[in-house]
C-alpha cells in the first residue's frame, strides 16, 4: 500500500490553507490601495489594532496580544489551542460556543476576548479528561445525549452552569412562583437549555442526562 | 468587522468624555448586539470604550422607596433580584422572556434599552434601509413585513423596537440618568427615550454624543396583579409578535403597554382609563391610527385577543 502519509491534509489544516490563500489573493488590492495618497487614512483605519489582555483559562493564567477584534471564542480557539468550544453560528443563536466566564455561561463569540482581563474562564476541557469526566460529561454518554456531537461541549458547560442557576435561586420564564425557588422540572431544563441548539435533536437525552446530575446527591 | 482601537474606561464621565472625542467611537458593555452587528459591518466603530469595569452593577433601593438599577446590571441579575421579584414581578417576567440564559448573563440594562432593531432588512446590507442608510429607503414597506410595527410608523421605517425589558419598564414609569462628556448628569422619563422612527429612523433615542446611561429608576413600587404575555413563533428564544404589559389594580383600574408594536415600548396613558371596560375599548385608544401591511394586519386582532386574556388572567 502506498504510503501517502505526507499528502494528507487534516481537515483544518486544509480549511487554514484555503484561508491563507484567500488573504494572498486580496493582497495585490490592498497594496495599491496603500501606494494611493487619498486612501492612506482608509489603509490606516485598516490596519489591525493590537491590545494585551490576560485572564486564566481552566486554571491556568494565559497573557495574549491579540487584535482587539479578536473574540473570546476564537482566542480560546485559534491563539489558545482549546477547540472544544465550537463555532457553529457565530451569531450568539445556537449555544455550540458556551463557555463559563466568572461562573457564568456565555457566548463566547459575542464578546471580545480583551473584555476578559482577569477573568476565569472554564472550557469543556477545564470541566473533566478523558479519563476522569465530569458528571455532565459522563451522563451525557449514559444517556446518548448526542448524535454528531458538535454541540455537545457547548451543551454540557451550559448544563452545568444550569444547575448552578438553579441552585442560586435564578427564575425562568416558565418558574410559576417569582418568589420560590425553582424547582428542576423538565420544563425548567428545556426553557433554560433553549440557548443550546441540537441539530441532531437529541434534546430528550440531554434533558434525561441533566436530570440525572441534578438529582445525583452533592 | 473593521479594525478599531480600545480602551477601558475608569469612571462614567471619563467614558462620556472620551466617546465625545474621538470621532466613530461607541461603548461596549454586554456586546452581544453590537459585535453581532459589527461582524456584519452594520456598525463600524473605530474606537471601542469598554465601560464594563465601572462601578455600575449595583441595583440600591431609593429615598422614596424606589428601586436604582445600574446600567451595567446583567439581565439575569436584575430577573433575580428579590425585591424586582418581590415588588415588580412585570420586569422579572418581561427580561425572563427575552433572549437566552448565556446572552441574559451577558446583556446588561443599558444595553438592552440600546438594542437595535432585528428587522431583516436592516440586518440585510444588500437592502435599502433608512436606518443604516439614510436615504436609501425601506425594504420592509412592500416587503416581507410580518414581524413590523403598526402603531407610530413613518413612510421611511416601520422596524419595531425588540426589547421585552424596556416595556415592562415603561409601564413601571421608569426614567434613565445619564453622564454627559461636561460631566453633568441628567434624568429622561422612558417614555421620552426611544424616538419614533418619523424621517429620521437610524436617530432611536434621544442621547446626545458622548452620552452614558449610568441607570434606570423605578418609582416605589404599585402593587397590582402584573402579567408579561409575550406572543411569538416559538416558545422561547424569539422576538415578540406582540407583546403585552399590564399592572392591574383591584379596582380595574392599571396600565397597559405593548411590545412588537412599534418602533418604542408602546404605551398609552388615556387607553389606560378604558380598562374597566374591557379589552376592546383599551385595545382601540392604544392602537388608533393604526397603518399595518398585508403581513402584519394580525397584530391588531392579536393585541385585542392578548389583552383580553391578560385582564382575565389578572382578575383570576
Amino acid at each position: 500500500m502506498q504510503n501517502s502519509n505526507e499528502f494528507e491534509m487534516s481537515r483544518r489544516e486544509l480549511l487554514i490553507g484555503t484561508a491563507a490563500s484567500a488573504t494572498m489573493g486580496a493582497a495585490p488590492s490592498r497594496a495599491e490601495a496603500e501606494g494611493a495618497p487619498e486612501n492612506a487614512r482608509a489603509a490606516a483605519l485598516e490596519a489591525p489594532s493590537m491590545s494585551k489582555v490576560s485572564f486564566s483559562v481552566n486554571g491556568v493564567a494565559r497573557e495574549l496580544e491579540l487584535d482587539t477584534r479578536t473574540t473570546l471564542l476564537d482566542a480560546l480557539r485559534e491563539h489558545l489551542g482549546f477547540t472544544g468550544s465550537k463555532k457553529g453560528c457565530d451569531q450568539g443563536q445556537c449555544g455550540a460556543c458556551t463557555v463559563i466566564a466568572d461562573g457564568r455561561r456565555i457566548t463566547s463569540c459575542l464578546t471580545l476576548a480583551v473584555m476578559h482581563e482577569g477573568n476565569s474562564i472554564i472550557t469543556i476541557e477545564g470541566l473533566g479528561t478523558p479519563a476522569n469526566l465530569h458528571p455532565m460529561q459522563a451522563a451525557f454518554v449514559r444517556h446518548d445525549g448526542y448524535q454528531c456531537g458538535y454541540c455537545t461541549p457547548g451543551q454540557i458547560c451550559s448544563a452545568v452552569a444550569v444547575l448552578e442557576e438553579v441552585k442560586a435561586g435564578i427564575p425562568s420564564h416558565v418558574t410559576e412562583d417569582l418568589t420560590a425557588q425553582p424547582q428542576l422540572t423538565a420544563a425548567e431544563l428545556r426553557e433554560r437549555m433553549s440557548g443550546n441548539i441540537c441539530r441532531c435533536g437529541a434534546y430528550s437525552n440531554i434533558v434525561d442526562a441533566i436530570t440525572e446530575v441534578a438529582g445525583r446527591p452533592a | 468587522m473593521k479594525p478599531f482601537t480600545y480602551e477601558r474606561a475608569q469612571s462614567p464621565a471619563q467614558a462620556a468624555a472620551a466617546a465625545a472625542r474621538v470621532d466613530g467611537a461607541k461603548f461596549i458593555a454586554g456586546g452581544t448586539n453590537l459585535l453581532d452587528l459589527m461582524k456584519l459591518q452594520i456598525e463600524t466603530p473605530n474606537h471601542l470604550i469598554d465601560v464594563n469595569a465601572l462601578a455600575l452593577d449595583k441595583i440600591e433601593t431609593t429615598p422614596d422607596g424606589g428601586l436604582r438599577i445600574g446600567a451595567l446590571v446583567r439581565n439575569t441579575d436584575l430577573a433575580a433580584d428579590a425585591r424586582v421579584r418581590r415588588d415588580y414581578g412585570l420586569l422579572a417576567r418581561a427580561l425572563l422572556a427575552g433572549a437566552t440564559g448565556q446572552l441574559r448573563n451577558q446583556a446588561t440594562t443599558a444595553g438592552n434599552l440600546l438594542q437595535r432593531t432585528r428587522c431583516p432588512y436592516f440586518y440585510d446590507t444588500n437592502q435599502p434601509c433608512n436606518k443604516r442608510t439614510p436615504g436609501s429607503g425601506c425594504g420592509a414597506i412592500g416587503g416581507f413585513s410580518r414581524h413590523h410595527a403598526v402603531v407610530g410608523v413613518s413612510d421611511a421605517c416601520i422596524a419595531t423596537h425588540p426589547s421585552d425589558m424596556a416595556v415592562a419598564m415603561r409601564a413601571l414609569d421608569a426614567t434613565v440618568e445619564t453622564v454627559r462628556p461636561d460631566g453633568s448628569v441628567r434624568s429622561i422619563p422612558l417614555a421620552e427615550f426611544h424616538r419614533l422612527p418619523g424621517d429620521t429612523p437610524d436617530q432611536e433615542n434621544v442621547l446626545q454624543r458622548g452620552e452614558l446611561i449610568i441607570s434606570v429608576t423605578l418609582p416605589k413600587p404599585v402593587g397590582g396583579v402584573q402579567v408579561y404575555r409575550k406572543v411569538r413563533d416559538r416558545a422561547s428564544f424569539a422576538f415578540a409578535l406582540i407583546s403585552v404589559a399590564a399592572i392591574v389594580q383591584r379596582d380595574g383600574s392599571g396600565r397597559v403597554a405593548l411590545g412588537g408594536v412599534a418602533h418604542k415600548p408602546w404605551r398609552v396613558e388615556a387607553a389606560e382609563a378604558e380598562m374597566p371596560r374591557g379589552s376592546k375599548s383599551v385595545t382601540e385608544q392604544l392602537l388608533a391610527n393604526a397603518r399595518t401591511t398585508h403581513d402584519n394586519a394580525f397584530k391588531l386582532p392579536l393585541v385585542e385577543r392578548t389583552v383580553a386574556a391578560v385582564l382575565a388572567e389578572a382578575k383570576g
